[in-house]
């Protein structure tokens, strides 16, 4: 167990471009972090750094007190468990996880005891005498974990280790994972390109994009504030409605203070059907037109448009919409988050009244 | 289809005669052909190995048993033949064995370390390496014949063993199919090792060596057959006859043909016989691990 320390860390594979750019990320003792971004955003690369796999170009890491920089993956006592599992084909279960501890030259009874041990809490112990491929997926991802498990390392890296599951079982795995970390309490870094994943799982998230970190916090301090429209449109399903500012047509009930703002965003879920444009109290109000209504049972999702810009809003329940109806849509201003021309978001964007009245008037709406 | 016809007339004896159908008969006489055309010749080299040179002499192959079998094969294996008459058939099976094995074991043991290195190992010009290999797959022995023969002399290597097999093991074939397997091998299984604390050695020797069973064994039994059915280099390099390999041999039967000296046709077809034992064995043994080997990809 101990405390993993990311310092202005960049790879550079060749030439100037950087996989990974000044990458800096503090993980305390039994955090679970997970490293969340779209496909080649650098997050596996700099996973990969952590474990030893790739060559640290700038920057160094820390594990524990040791700047692992220069050792080998063996010597940082780390696990990694591998999204295609890795399991050696030939070995049986029991062996796939004691490989590791008889490299290290560990008495044959203690591995002995820690490959059962883990095998208990992992729910393996029938399996141990079969060989991987006689394993489903399921049970092949649990000994890829029992075999990071039995080695009690300073830090897990989790690689992508559910995406090669069926839906069903990926949130029962998901829910096992997080479980068996909070009782280990081993310091975890965990990779991923599902935002309901990272959501769920993390301690303290880390949203990469481009090879940088786009922002580092609680999962739903990342929701509720996402730091530019990268995170916005990346965290929450179905994605943040991110709008230019210029095509709203403010007319001042807004309250902008800021003449920064170019976009305006809010999440599906904050929109409120009303009944008609002329609302009073301040705020945003939009003529909306459906396109297509997505009923997925508790819930129904209109996609369609406001101007030009695609929207979605969310519907308790059924939605009564067709295509082509025409529905007036609002968005209490405290729910409104706003971003500059970088995509960077804004704060105290309007004068400070202009909330107050704005907070009051749209709850009572929602109430009725 | 006659299930759905009796169904439709229930009334209707069941003793409707089945239609003839051509297709399966032409299917057997293209099967049929073909194994004809394998055992046919294997057939008549063993009837004819059973007679007396005399008989073969006048009468040609013989298509029967006749009764010169255990006279032959007993001559072959324990008699001497040859000029000298100094070798017999057991020691140039046991040539023959030496040689193949040596050639079949060195060949995989040098192209797995070949293809180790080229696939797992950064070195300057590796790709040139694979590439210079691969080119040699082109020339066959026959192209090489003359200059590798003058080292083997030069080095004093002629009638060895050693002669005989060191200079055909390296192969191109084989480092090939180790390549292409080795790449075929998740980058993730030499991840996981390296962090389980495997250096390059115990890699080699705990994940990939048994991971290549079956490639071995496929590999094993192509080089063992070429390098037991190996001729032109064995006949350059052996002038001794304790060194001569049964291939060599059957020539050296029927070589004979000195004054009014018939060749012994029937103990030539006996060695022959028995030079195709040790491949079929080998194939045999081998070849559920042979197809797995060629077709599986559970990795």
């Amino acid at each position: 167990m101990a405390r993993l320390h990311i310092d202005q860390v960049s790879k550079i594979y060749t030439g100037t471009q950087r996989a990974v750019d000044a990458v800096s990320i503090d993980v305390d003792d039994g955090e679970f972090l997970v490293l969340v971004g779209p496909s080649g955003c650098g997050k596996s690369t700099l996973l990969r750094m952590i474990a030893g796999l790739e060559a640290i170009t700038e920057g160094a890491i820390t594990i524990g007190e040791r700047v692992v920089n220069d050792l080998d993956p063996a010597a940082r006592d780390i696990a990694m468990v591998f999204q295609n599992y890795a399991l050696y084909p030939h070995m049986k279960v029991y062996d796939n996880m004691a490989y590791g501890l008889r490299n290290r030259g560990i008495a044959r009874d203690e591995i002995d005891r820690r490959v059962r041990e883990a095998a208990t809490t992992l729910e393996l112990g029938p399996l141990l005498e079969r060989k991987p491929r006689e394993l489903s997926g399921g049970q092949r991802q649990r000994v890829a974990m029992g075999r990071a498990i039995v080695r009690n390392p300073a830090a897990f890296l989790f690689d992508e280790p559910l995406s090669n599951l069926d839906a069903k079982l990926r949130s029962h795995m998901r829910v096992e994972i997080k479980h068996l970390q909070r009782s280990l309490g081993i310091t975890s870094v965990y990779v991923t390109h599902d935002q309901l994943e990272a959501m769920t799982l993390a301690d303290k998230l880390v949203v990469m994009n481009a090879g940088k970190v786009e922002q580092i916090g609680a999962p739903l301090d990342v929701y509720e504030r996402p730091a530019s429209t990268f995170v916005a449109s990346f965290i929450g399903a179905p994605a943040m409605n991110l709008i230019p500012f210029s095509a709203l047509g403010d007319d001042g009930r807004l309250g902008l203070r800021d003449a920064t703002v170019a976009t305006i965003g809010f999440r599906p879920q904050d929109i409120i059907e009303v009944a008609n444009d002329n609302e009073d109290g301040d705020g945003l109000s939009l003529r909306f037109v459906v396109d297509a209504v997505e009923p997925v049972g508790s819930e129904s999702y209109l996609h369609g448009k406001v101007g030009a810009e695609r929207v979605v809003v969310r519907i308790d329940g059924r939605a009564p919409h067709r295509e082509g109806d025409r529905i007036g849509i609002a968005v209490p201003s405290e729910r409104l988050h706003a971003f500059d021309a970088d995509g960077r978001r804004l704060e105290g964007w309007r004068t400070p009244d202009a909330v107050g009245d704005a907070g009051t008037a749209m709850r009572k709406t929602r109430a009725t | 289809m006659s299930n759905a016809v009796s169904a439709a007339r229930p009334l209707a004896p069941v003793t409707r005669r089945p239609t003839f159908k051509w297709g399966p008969v032409f299917d057997h006489a293209i099967l049929i052909a073909g194994s004809a055309f394998m055992l046919v010749p294997v057939y008549l080299a063993f009837m004819t190995s059973t007679h007396d040179a005399v008989t073969v002499h006048t009468g040609g192959v013989q298509a029967l048993p006749g009764g010169s079998l255990v006279d032959n094969y007993a001559t072959v294996m324990f008699d001497g033949l040859g000029f000298s008459g100094a070798v017999n058939g057991t020691t140039m099976m046991l040539n023959s064995l030496i040689l193949g094995l040596g050639f079949a074991v060195g060949k995989i043991v040098l192209s797995m370390m070949a293809a180790y290195a080229i696939v797992y190992f950064r070195f300057p010009l590796a790709e040139f390496a694979f590439w210079a290999i691969f080119v040699t797959l082109l020339l066959p022995l026959e192209v090489r014949i003359l200059p590798s023969y003058e080292i083997v002399q030069s080095m004093g290597l002629i009638n060895t063993y050693t002669g005989l097999i060191v200079p055909l093991v390296a192969s191109a074939t084989g480092t090939f199919f180790f390549r292409q397997f080795f790449k075929s091998v998740p980058d993730e299984l030499i991840e996981a090792a390296r962090i389980d604390g495997a250096g390059p050695l115990k890699f080699f020797l705990d994940i990939l060596l048994p991971l290549s069973r079956t490639m071995i064994a496929a590999i094993f039994i192509i080089m063992f057959v070429y390098g037991w059915n190996q001729y032109l280099w064995p006949t350059l390099i052996t002038t001794n006859e304790d060194y001569f390999t049964l291939v060599r041999g059957i020539k050296q039967i029927i070589q004979v043909w000195v004054g009014s000296q018939i060749p012994e046709y029937g103990q030539a077809m006996a060695l022959a016989v028995l030079a195709m034992l040790p491949p079929v064995i080998v194939v045999v043994v081998f070849q559920s691990w042979f197809i797995k080997g060629l077709t599986e990809s559970d990795k």
